[in-house]
């Protein structure tokens, strides 16, 4: 038993860190929220360069074969910096997929553009027909009756939906069902997609770890900062309470996240189950941070000029996105019950 | 990472789980906190030292088997899971035990800790005073120079189990020119000797697990004073985190009480609803949340960092967790839960409500839930102390 993560893995982590810090400000987060992504797509060419974003690709196809070990701690800091894009779906979810189960052609298409970070994929499962950063992703890579498609956003028009965090440019995305843009039939698309899902839960449930801890960060900083009654409020019983017990419940989330990450890559029996518990605890911690985050910035906070907006709604937005509390209960529920 | 555990790992815990499958009484001892049950404890105490399983982690001179610390989680799952009788030497092996091995002398090392692990000297602890609670540092009690050692005098309180107990430890000003945390020194004193009266007080469940010890001139020698003189704040200080992180409260605890939930759901289904069934999911989820957080804790401590106030968010979810699971068990029994242990119609004996009860006190002692949220406010967060 030893549960810590190896030098390498801290490394990876330190990069991006290091490249969010540099690039994706909360100035960057508010364009994009704006309609103005420009700049967070630069982020994610400078991330492609650092390997992050080809790293679950396999090292013929020019990546790194990394597993969702590696991947957990650099998902952390895009929820840290609550970088806008579909970065977990191009990498954890979008890439293997392409990698298993695209046609020739189509890794032809896409495969070296993904990981050179010019094309983002999306992924569309069977009962999730919304699709998050449809309006400016190249390829979608959907399941749809059994089947498994790659269609070029080129090819069809998304019709937008409204989310509560605007950068999540949601959208659906009819497309006609054709050979051409259907995948390989010769694999196992619908174990590859249910490997995909778990894989897309245990990344929002690390970007609701990096969320956590940016809010918090946020709330103590302002608590020091702030003055009423001729001192900083932060050094109020009731206000440190509530950043005591934010602090807590975000945790005991996180070894939650980083054992199923372990799970998962090595194909533990009962990742799964791993998985649910994982999200369940990051996304009860990231609402419950978001909560108390709000309170102790008072008013200002309760407005969006305040930046804790954006990460409170992308923290709404992704405790509910890949199964909600309920959903992942009830899958605990099973195999204990 | 690496969270299977390891072949040795397995063997140890195969180890112990055929001892204590062998040994465990099949029957509950009755309750520790009371005279009868507390000699009948010793006995098991006895037992448990003679085959080496009353402190496996230390060093096998003293009576341990030198046990890592995940062997010596994997011992308490195991111990729990089975059901195996509550620790009347805790106060002992896991409060004083790791305060002499960071500060006693050879001597002391080697007089105290085998009787301690044995249970043939039984140790209570003496914090707490009438008016000095969550504010330890504002003691009374002192302690008088005389020739070979001193004279302690005051009064202390919430004594577990001292009633029972053979000694005891605790903080005593010996500077009365120096105030607050300054001019304590951490003591070991008799619990009958000349000078001492013992008064048990009855708990919230009516055991008599709490005691007040009043001390008029009691002589302790020089050899039972634990590190510098006038230092005693620090020393008591370096182990409160093991109290309040590890060693008070291993997960095997919490995960024994999850599966005894989930047994008791699974017997009471006509009463299910899914609101019910929701939270006995969730004790059952906590316990797994509070055994990954300390194996992650424990990789931390193995690989040389240390723990510091970390240690107090701990205290807190283990505690408060405690109290739901206890919750929700009784919310399953319903308008049963008032039949106590005694009563031939209880549930389960009346566990869960002396288990309610007894859970009701962890977010009081070992430092309050309130004392603990200071901590980690002020020295994990950073935030002003005023």
């Amino acid at each position: 038993m030893r549960f810590a993560f190896t030098d390498d893995q801290k490394m990876l982590r330190d990069t991006v860190r290091e490249v969010l810090q540099r690039e994706c400000a909360p100035d960057v987060v508010r364009a994009a929220w704006e309609g103005r992504p420009e700049r967070a797509g630069a982020v994610w060419k400078t991330l492609a360069e650092t390997g992050v974003i080809g790293m679950t690709a396999s090292e013929e196809a020019g990546g790194m074969a990394m597993r969702e070990l590696d991947l957990v701690l650099p998902v952390e800091e895009l929820g840290y910096a609550a970088m806008p894009g579909p970065l977990v779906d191009t990498v954890a979810v979008g890439i293997p997929l392409l990698e298993a189960a695209g046609t020739e052609a189509q890794k032809e298409r896409w495969l070296r553009p993904a990981i050179a970070g010019e094309a983002r994929i999306v992924v569309s499962f069977e009962d999730q027909p919304i699709v998050a950063h449809a309006a400016s992703a190249h390829v979608l890579i959907a399941e749809r009756g059994g089947v498994a498609y790659c269609v070029p956003m080129s090819e069809v028009s998304v019709n937008a939906e409204t989310s509560v965090d605007r950068t999540r440019e949601l959208g659906r995305v009819p497309f006609e069902a054709t050979a051409r843009n259907q995948m390989r039939e010769d694999v196992d698309a619908m174990g590859l997609f249910a490997m995909g899902r778990e894989r897309a839960t245990l990344g929002t449930a690390a970007q609701l770890i990096g969320l956590s801890r940016r809010m918090l960060d946020m709330a103590v900083q302002y608590a020091k900062d702030r003055e009423q009654f001729g001192k900083a409020i932060g050094a109020q019983q009731a206000v440190k309470h509530r950043l005591a017990n934010a602090l807590i419940e975000q945790e005991f989330a996180r070894p939650m996240v980083y054992r199923a990450a372990w799970s998962m890559a090595t194909s533990a029996q009962d990742a799964e189950i791993h998985v649910s518990l994982a999200k369940i605890y990051a996304g009860r911690a990231a609402r419950f941070v978001a909560k108390e985050a709000l309170q102790v910035h008072g008013a200002i906070g309760y407005t969006i000029e305040c930046d804790l907006h954006m990460w409170m709604k992308r923290a709404w937005a992704l405790a509910a996105a890949h199964g909600d509390a309920a959903y992942h209960r009830e899958r605990v529920g099973r195999h204990i019950l | 990472m690496d969270l299977d555990f390891t072949e040795s790992e397995n063997a140890f815990r195969e180890e112990c789980r055929t001892w204590l499958e062998a040994h465990v009484p099949r029957e509950a001892l009755p309750s520790g906190d009371t005279k009868k049950g507390f000699a009948l404890h010793l006995d098991w105490e006895h037992q448990l030292f003679d085959a080496g399983w009353s402190a496996v982690s230390w060093p096998k001179q003293y009576g341990g088997r030198e046990a890592t610390l995940f062997e010596w989680l994997i011992f308490e799952e195991e111990y729990y899971r089975l059901g195996a009788p509550s620790r009347v030497t805790q106060n002992g092996i896991f409060l004083l035990a790791p305060t002499l091995f960071e500060f006693g002398t050879e001597e002391q090392k080697e007089r105290i800790l085998r009787p301690m692990a044995r249970g043939d000297v039984a140790w209570g602890q003496a914090w707490s005073e009438p008016n000095a609670g969550s504010d330890l540092a504002s003691l009374k009690s002192s302690a008088r120079r005389v020739d070979g050692g001193w004279r302690l005098s005051g009064q202390k309180t919430w004594s577990t189990r001292a009633a029972f107990c053979d000694m005891a430890y605790g903080l005593f000003r010996t500077d009365p020119g120096q105030a607050r945390h300054r001019g304590l020194t951490y003591f070991m004193f008799p619990l009958r000797a000349e000078g001492i009266t013992v008064r048990g007080v009855d708990r919230l469940d009516g055991d008599e697990g709490f005691a007040e010890i009043f001390l008029e001139d009691v002589f302790v020698p020089d050899a039972d004073v634990i590190g510098e003189v006038n230092k005693g704040w620090e020393v008591a200080m370096a182990t409160t985190s093991s109290e309040r992180g590890l060693s008070l409260r291993s997960p095997g605890r919490f995960m024994a009480t999850a599966s005894r939930l989930i047994d008791l759901y699974h017997r009471h289904r006509d009463r299910s609803d899914p609101i019910l069934r929701d939270q006995v999911i969730q004790a059952w989820m906590d316990a797994e949340a509070y055994r990954w957080f300390t194996f992650q804790t424990v990789t931390r401590t193995v690989q040389g960092e240390s723990i510091g106030p970390d240690s107090s968010m701990n205290k807190v979810f283990w505690s408060e967790m405690d109290v739901r699971t206890h919750e929700t068990a009784l919310a399953i029994i319903g308008d049963a839960l008032e039949l106590d242990e005694g009563s031939e119609s209880a549930v389960d004996s009346g566990y869960w409500m002396k288990g309610f009860q007894f859970a009701l006190a962890g977010p009081i002692y070992a430092g309050t839930n309130e004392i603990q949220r200071n901590i980690i406010a002020e020295r994990v967060l950073g935030l002003p102390r005023k």
